[in-house]
């Protein structure tokens, strides 16, 4: 199964290998043939509607708030709907860097977010401390605080490598089990668990 | 510059004089420094009224601040050094009550060295939480992961603060002082808010709608960008300087490049000077433009985004094809440029200057003289000129009160003096007046930049630098003005290719201290104009 988008021939990908590997992982039962239906509407209503949480700390966050602007529009992918609130918004970019005081905030607005959830990691800060990671106050990497969907490499990534991040972002949302499926929520259940929040107990 | 040194050692006898770096520097034992802060600031001829900055330093037998001063009738810059031998419980008398913005200052410098400052009504760590162990700028610091670890539980906090008072037989007292009143109410704003301009977070107390009192509350993205500097060798620590202010991140590299440059003894070209100034004026045209972008966005006017991002667009064109990206550039170098300017450099920043005229009448129509627009704008968050200089405000945001600060003209540097250009003033001292000042001045660039254009001088770009770059003991001190304000760097060097302290001066951590003076008493909505109209940069004062 090609996954890809209209504007983009599926050769012109990168990480085609990965896609398949979890188009294969995903349909190694088989698909329902009613359910597997849905699941395609509902994916392809999702895949073109990705709302991002206006969350930006630093350098990264200007570039962003370019690829709202005319000139890269992303309008024309159906992800301008920028919310301020996480229960809004499907997905984060995380643009900037995140210190330890930061931490706790972004664990809280991760877990606001409405589920399903996805999380970019936007540029060298965001992935592994950048720059910065020798400082006493920096993470060195957002995973080891959620779950990274995506990750964008640069410092700070052009306003391309972003649109670029977001539709295999989208291209992800795309072979998604909504129905009959447990690959995210399994990911999910099983990072909460190594990862346990202190006082709330799900 | 004889005055002040004559006349401070008239006044304190035994005061040590000495000048550093062309700086008159007193060195002053604690007992007797409120008497001579006193004296600095209030004697009619010294006048030394704007606190710049204060360094903390940590000379690993003693620790220490190292206070400058400029006054601002005559732009003379003064320097007084204090120290303490104490390491274990090391104090110092504060001089909050003479120049308001030190409170600010004395919080930082408590936070990274852990001196306490007797008198000052807020001893509480400015960016590491309370629980924070250790102070990270020391020499002897334990930087450990495991003493301070990343955890995802919230950050303890406290509703009081510490204040040390010095008691009238000599003993010094603690206290604990509320930091709201019994029965304010406070809403939490920040730190992730759209219009707080980055991660900071306003504690604000309010009656109704009307603002009591702000504690601002930072650190969200504090990086340690100084303690880095000091473990990396002086080409690698220029980097940094484009990720503070990032919109002035030539600005930045130019006074990093001129201080190191200064110390080591190094000239660079003309043609590197003039190409520096050309990108410091296009950088400051790209940063006003997204100012008035974001700004208007933040009162409601989304469409002027649009606007003002076209002219910022075509300008980090002009970056990408000679910088090679489109931000945090690190264009500058220790010797000139990185890299030579592209072949259609002059050609598109002449393009540039002819659509500029059009878009700023256009941005005027659409918004500047918009009814809605001026009745959020006038009047709001008025600072008074005195108020300015009292607490630093400096840069675009200074001047529309009518403090004419701008280092181009007060300090000039580069071949700023060659040049024929205005520094924008404006009195009223609002924040249309805040608004309006950034609009004039990209006038002003786009007239420097016209003068520049057609005349880059023929010649290297770059002078031969030795690969391992050693600079001589001593200190410098060196300022440019950023886009935001006056940018400063103090270097302390003890003749190793690192530098021993690196301190960055900020032109945003001010414009926060401002914010709980300037939105007292003013509706809540204001806040965002006061804040929208000062633009900070918060990775810039949290460093």
């Amino acid at each position: 199964m090609e996954v890809t988008t209209k504007s983009m021939p599926y050769e012109a990908w990168k990480d085609n290998e990965y896609i398949e590997s979890l188009v294969k992982e995903l349909q190694e039962n088989g698909t329902n043939v009613v359910v597997g239906a849905f699941d395609k509407l509902i994916n392809w209503g999702r895949s073109n509607s990705v709302w991002p949480l206006t969350f930006a700390t630093s350098c990264c966050g200007i570039e962003f708030v370019s690829l709202g602007a005319a000139r890269f529009d992303m309008a024309r992918f159906g992800w301008e709907v920028a919310r301020s609130s996480p229960r809004q918004a499907d997905f984060m970019m995380v643009a900037g860097t995140i210190v330890n005081r930061m931490v706790p905030v972004f664990r809280r607005l991760y877990d606001q977010l409405a589920e399903p959830k996805y999380v970019i990691a936007c540029g060298g800060c965001a992935i592994s401390g950048g720059p910065f990671r020798k400082s006493y106050h920096v993470a060195k990497g957002i995973e080891d605080i959620v779950p990274v969907d995506v990750f964008v490499p640069g410092c700070p990534p052009r306003p391309e490598a972003m649109i670029y991040g977001i539709m295999q972002l989208s291209r992800k949302m795309k072979v998604e089990k909504f129905f009959g499926g447990v690959n995210r929520k399994e990911k999910q259940e099983k990072f909460l668990a190594e990862h346990p929040v202190p006082g709330v107990n799900d | 510059m004889a005055t002040i040194t004559e006349k401070i050692a008239k006044l304190f006898p035994q005061v040590g004089v000495a000048t550093v770096d062309g700086i008159p520097q007193f060195t002053v034992e604690d007992k007797d420094w409120h008497a001579v802060a006193e004296a600095l600031r209030h004697d009619p001829e010294l006048a030394m009224d704007y606190l710049v900055t204060i360094v903390g330093m940590d000379w690993t037998e003693t620790l220490g601040c190292i206070y400058y001063l400029e006054s601002t009738a005559n732009h003379a810059l003064c320097s007084v050094k204090v120290t303490t031998a104490d390491r274990e419980n090391p104090m110092l008398h504060s001089v909050e009550d003479i120049w308001h913005v030190a409170g600010l200052y004395e919080r930082e410098v408590y936070d990274f060295f852990g001196i306490i400052f007797i008198g000052n009504p807020d001893m509480r760590r400015l960016f590491l939480s309370i629980d924070w162990k250790g102070y990270p700028l020391r020499k002897d610091y334990d930087e450990d992961p495991a003493l301070n670890p990343i955890s995802i539980e919230s950050e303890r906090q406290s509703d009081t603060t510490d204040t040390y008072v010095e008691m009238p037989d000599g003993k010094i007292e603690k206290k604990t002082v509320e930091i709201f009143g019994k029965d304010d109410f406070v809403v939490n704003i920040g730190p992730q808010h759209p219009a707080t301009h980055g991660v900071l977070r306003f504690r604000t107390a309010v009656d109704g709608e009307t603002i009591k009192k702000i504690d601002v509350y930072m650190g969200y993205i504090h990086r340690g960008v100084e303690k880095l500097c000091e473990s990396l060798n002086y080409p690698q620590t220029l980097h940094y300087f484009d990720r503070l202010d990032y919109f002035s991140g030539h600005h930045y590299h130019h006074c990093v490049c001129n201080l190191i440059e200064r110390a080591a003894g190094i000239e660079i070209s003309r043609r590197a000077k003039v190409i520096r100034v050309m990108m410091d004026e296009l950088g400051r045209i790209a940063s006003h433009c997204l100012f008035m972008g974001t700004f208007c966005m933040d009162l409601g006017a989304t469409t002027m985004l649009f606007y003002t991002l076209r002219v910022r667009e075509q300008i980090l064109d002009i970056m990408d094809k000679t910088c090679g990206a489109r931000m945090s550039f690190n264009y500058e170098c220790i010797g000139g440029l990185m890299a030579d300017i592209a072949p259609d450099f002059v050609q598109d920043v002449k393009a540039l200057l002819a659509v500029l005229p059009a878009n700023l009448k256009e941005y005027d129509k659409i918004f500047t003289g918009n009814v809605i627009a001026k009745n959020r704008m006038e009047g709001v968050g008025y600072i008074s000129k005195e108020d300015a200089v009292a607490y630093g405000v400096t840069g675009p945001s200074g001047r529309a009160s009518g403090w004419a600060c701008d280092v181009r003209k007060t300090h000039p540097y580069s071949i700023y003096p060659e040049l024929d250009f205005e520094q924008v003033v404006a009195t009223e001292g609002d924040s249309m007046a805040r608004f309006k000042v950034r609009m004039r001045e990209i006038e002003e660039s786009a007239k420097i930049l016209a003068q520049l254009v057609d005349n880059i001088p023929e010649g290297e770009y770059c002078v031969k630098v030795p690969k391992v770059l050693k600079l001589p003991v001593g200190s410098w001190f060196e300022m440019v003005e950023g886009c935001r304000g006056t940018f400063a760097v103090y270097l302390e060097s003890d003749g190793q290719t690192k530098p021993y302290r690196m301190k960055i001066v900020p032109p945003c951590l001010p414009l926060a201290a401002a914010v709980d003076y300037m939105t007292e008493g003013q509706k809540i909505a204001d806040l965002i104009t006061i804040g929208g109209s000062l633009d900070y940069i918060v990775p810039d004062m949290d460093r």
